[in-house]
């Protein structure tokens, strides 16, 4: 009754262990026909899918918004506005990152209006974060001639010891920006485990586990996914911390190579970050359709055993 | 959900006061007694469950969590009245009665002014120091309590009370104004309002004794509805008859009987003979702008849920809401509160003609924390309404269905933010929402909302029996019918005035009496906190949203606030910063650290300590005004310098 996948093969030939699929592959429904919408920018006409952000147009544009708290694989929360455009018509700004083109929309992204704000973001920050491992930043401040030295020494700031609580990463939230995503990467919009979240308010609202226990207290998964979309440092593995600390980091040296994690059956894709020989960091690509940049404990962290060195009982 | 918590325990009053708010746990999973039914095996024996009913699976699994956890608010609230403060082990508990991870309860919890994460005593008097206290005594109150207690957060009563500096608590007619409360099984507040250090101690004390009377305040018409029939007396004035503010204070405590009596509910039975498009359509001529404060057309935002309605016959999904929003905070704004305490009713037969035309079966009052004894008199109308068939299943035999519910805010002045609302009554943060999608495409729980502002509401029901062309007669082309008018600072008869739009405030002010303390008049802060300065000289300004809008002002909440010269601007303006960076909600960049910044400038300023030159400094505020007004992402932080910035075009005040 069975049919054999393969009848051209001779009747001895060993028969393949894993069944091969039979008839047709499933694929995924084709995606929905979308509009086009076509909108001005800086004067430029540009056509983009129903749905698409004033940033995806920009980037269509070739026009490089700053951005903070975005990222792909997050739902936007447009808090940094460090992306604000000015939409011809609206009372204020609009964030690039999150407002949905609208036909006829006509935006410009370097006026002065648009400068002036994305300088007062970028110094607002500057000045009350420590941005020392975050050179994206500095780009922009350079781009857009930021000063933060201006609100002068007596400012108040986030500066706060940085927190050593477990082995695997450390948390440094005076080089927090509140810009959310680490808590999406731990809630729904991927780990689905609410170890932390923002706590007070104002100038003091924070990233805390509750009644700000440490990590190994929480609910934590040490899946460090909230590492692999920090986009200050703040959250740092705790082999890069220590050598940073150590004076010994040095990314010019370090190389990063793609392969493929060995501990289950789902393929995640790892980045390998090595310097010296040494393994410094795991990350995985955004863009990937596995794993959107997230991973588990053992992908992210599971790798000293590749550095242990196997004693030699004789000694040689 | 697979939630995990700390070892910390809730304590048997804990748990009572939390399971008053939520009933007994049903499961053991929720901490309750471990019944069969809690076992989440599939031997295909200990569950009367049928293995694959994913629905009832779900269900049993935390699938309904998310409809628990708009209940936050109120346990929070529970937990803090019984106990004085929110512990670990509390917090723990509510998490396992929600399902919600302690991290966010925790993130919830610690938003809030009002509650509190650390160990407090169980009694606590909130001192006013804001700006209207300020102009009639609050620093004085203050140095008195400190001389009495000792510095702000000293105890008394045996350590069982406390005195604590309070944001604005929105009771500037009887400034200064002190708000005691008291946790326990019976949990108590008490207002005192003149207050001296000498009746705050003794309340603490009455407090600490369980002896604060069983209403937590007095609203006196006399004083704070001057024009109330009572101090009329005869003359009638040309500001006379009010409209919204007739039925305050007539047969004393409102009643549905009385209510009636003066007409009340006359508007709805109209709108129910005239159907949702013909109540639409007197709305909609009666040009009503929204009184809250952004001044939008009321039959717009009406109207925007009524053409979605067909939709809600289809979907049985799709639920409209009706939101009332009385989290007045505004500092120097009581209106809303006179009417809640005054007028409860009309405001239920508003939010009715509301749910009549928006087709919502759900009607919210997002009532603000500190407003105790209208929260109380809302609620035994609310109660008296339905038992009256006024609210129900079946309104006034019309088979109209509306209910509504009150929600207590919790000390957060951005809640009064309508998308923070909507994230404050679902049991998040009160933190805005980015616009769009705007309120009336989805709103509370994603729906279609209409959030309306408590005057704007009571405004309702006199338009629909009086005919809305008859209300655009009141008042002027662009601003049409009457309006409130909190007069308080160095005014002779501080309180609510209701005059018609287009008085001049040269008028309302002497409506008022005039000008007190040193008699001569300095400055008036239109609109609070998020307003504007007008000089003396711009007294002849009409009030309507036009006029306001020509001199660079805003009517806003209504607030006008008298300032006399002996007033050092530049302190009420350091107050008014204070205030932005302690109700920032933290979480737009230019708000949260642009505040903060702002108050800093000023304060180099005020004590001429100028970083650069005082020019430089201008400037540098100058900019960052204009930052927080264009990329904020809710109205807190585009105004969060616009109190500043009309005193700096009026006057050299840094010169």
């Amino acid at each position: 009754m069975t049919q054999s996948p393969n009848n051209s093969q001779p009747l001895d030939a060993p028969r393949p262990t894993i069944p091969l699929p039979r008839g047709p592959v499933p694929q995924a429904p084709p995606e929905r026909e979308r509009r086009s919408i076509e909108i001005k920018i800086d004067g430029e006409s540009v056509a983009v899918a129903e749905g698409s952000t004033i940033l995806d147009a920009a980037k269509k544009l070739g026009i490089d918004t700053p951005t903070l708290c975005f990222l792909e694989s997050l739902s936007p929360v447009n808090v940094c506005r460090v992306c604000v455009v000015e939409l011809e018509g609206a009372r204020t700004l609009v964030p690039a990152c999150s407002r949905k083109v609208e036909p006829n929309m006509s935006i410009r992204t370097d006026s002065e209006r648009v400068r002036l704000s994305r300088r007062l973001v970028l110094e607002f920050l500057a000045s009350s974060v420590d941005l020392s491992t975050a050179p994206a930043v500095h780009a922009y401040m350079d781009r857009y001639d930021a000063h933060p030295e201006r609100f002068g020494s007596a400012r108040a700031t986030v500066a706060q010891p940085v927190i050593i609580d477990n082995e695997l990463y450390v948390r440094d939230y005076s080089k927090c920006v509140l810009c959310y995503k680490c808590v999406e990467a731990c809630g729904v919009d991927a780990q689905n485990t609410f170890a932390i979240a923002v706590a007070g308010r104002g100038f003091s609202a924070h990233i805390a586990t509750e009644f700000d226990v440490p990590l190994p207290d929480s609910a934590c998964v040490y899946c460090g996914n909230c590492i692999g979309v920090c986009p200050t440092g703040a959250l740092m593995f705790k082999v890069e911390y220590d050598m940073r600390q150590a004076g010994t980091w040095n990314e010019s040296r370090q190389t990063q190579t793609d392969t493929i994690c060995p501990y289950c059956g789902v393929g995640c894709d790892l980045t390998v970050h090595q310097q010296e020989g040494q393994i410094v960091g795991v990350t995985s690509p955004v863009d990937h359709s596995v794993t959107h940049g997230n991973l588990c404990i053992k992908g992210r962290f599971g790798w000293q055993f590749v550095q242990i060195q196997p004693v030699d009982p004789d000694g040689k | 959900m697979d939630l995990h918590f700390t070892d910390a325990q809730a304590t048997a009053e804990e748990r009572v006061a939390v399971d008053s708010e939520m009933g007994a746990p049903e499961s053991s999973w929720q901490s309750g007694q471990r019944q069969d039914s809690d076992r989440r095996d599939n031997d295909g024996q200990s569950s009367e469950r049928p293995i694959g009913d994913t629905r009832t699976a779900f269900a049993a699994f935390g699938g309904d969590a998310h409809g628990r956890r708009h209940r936050l608010l109120p346990v929070l609230h529970a937990i803090q009245n019984r106990i004085g403060w929110i512990s670990p082990g509390a917090l723990n508990y509510i998490g396992l009665r929600l399902d919600i991870a302690p991290a966010e309860v925790h993130g919830v919890a610690s938003f809030y002014g009002m509650f509190s994460l650390q160990p407090r005593p169980p009694i606590v008097a909130h001192v006013c120091d804001d700006i209207a206290c300020v102009t009639r005594g609050s620093d004085k109150l203050c140095a008195d309590l400190e001389g009495k207690i000792g510095p702000a957060g000293s105890s008394c009563s045996g350590g069982r009370a406390i005195w604590l500096r309070s944001q604005c608590l929105g009771l500037c007619e009887r400034a200064p104004a002190v708000l005691v409360t008291s946790a326990g099984e019976k949990s108590h507040e008490r207002v005192s309002a003149p207050a001296s250090a000498d009746a705050v101690e003794s309340l603490m004390d009455d407090a600490a004794q369980g002896r604060l009377p069983a209403e937590p305040d007095v609203l006196n018409v006399q004083i704070s509805v001057p024009q109330s029939a009572q101090n009329r007396a005869g003359k009638e004035s040309e500001f006379l008859p009010l409209r919204l503010l007739h039925r305050i204070g007539k047969g004393g405590a409102p009643t549905l009987e009385t209510y009636q009596k003066l007409g009340g509910y006359r508007g709805l039975r109209k709108a129910l003979d005239l159907g949702p498009e013909g109540t639409l359509g007197e709305l909609a001529a009666s040009k009503l702008l929204g009184r809250g404060g952004a001044a939008f057309p009321t039959a717009k935002k009406w109207e925007a849920l009524f053409l979605q309605r067909d939709l809600l016959r289809h979907d049985p999904a799709r639920a409209h809401c009706v939101i009332c929003n009385a989290d007045e905070s505004e500092p120097g704004t009581f209106k809303d509160r006179i009417l809640m305490e005054g007028d409860p009713f009309a405001i239920l037969e508003g939010m009715t003609i509301a749910a009549f035309v928006t087709g919502a079966r759900q009607g919210y009052i997002y009532l603000r924390g500190e407003y105790a004894l209208a929260a109380e008199r809302m609620q035994r109308a609310i109660q008296s309404a339905n038992e009256n068939g006024f609210l129900g299943d079946n309104i006034l035999g019309s088979r109209l269905q509306f209910n509504i519910e009150i929600r207590r805010g919790a000390g957060a002045y951005i809640c009064g933010e309508e998308t923070a609302l909507f994230n404050s009554i679902e049991g998040y943060r009160g933190e805005p929402r980015n616009k769009p999608p705007f309120p009336t495409q989805s709103g509370l729980f994603r729906q279609p909302t209409a959030v309306n502002n408590v005057e704007t509401l009571v405004n309702v029901p006199g338009i629909i029996l009086e005919g809305g062309s008859a209300y655009a007669r009141l008042g002027t082309e662009n601003s049409a019918g009457t309006r409130l008018f909190c007069l308080c600072g160095h005014v002779a008869r501080p309180g609510v005035y209701e005059v018609a739009m287009g008085t001049a405030l040269r008028q309302l002010i002497d409506l008022a009496g005039g000008v007190v303390g040193s008699g001569k008049l300095q400055a008036v802060l239109l609109g609070g906190a998020a307003g504007t300065f007008v000089g003396p000289q711009e007294l002849d300004t009409l009030l309507t949203f036009e006029g306001t809008r020509a001199i660079g002002a805003t009517l806003g909440s209504g607030v006008v606030m008298l300032f006399d010269d002996t007033v050092d601007l530049r302190q009420i303006l350091l107050r008014i910063a204070s205030f932005f960076r302690h109700e920032t909600c933290g979480q737009c960049v230019p708000c949260r650290v642009g505040v903060v910044r702002q108050q800093e400038a000023l304060q180099r300023l005020v004590i001429a300590k100028p970083l650069g030159s005082v020019t430089q400094e201008v400037a540098m505020l100058r900019e960052m005004a204009q930052a927080m007004r264009d990329a904020s992402i809710c109205g807190l932080g585009q105004t969060a310098a616009s109190a500043l910035e009309s005193a700096m075009q009026r006057w050299s005040l840094f010169a």
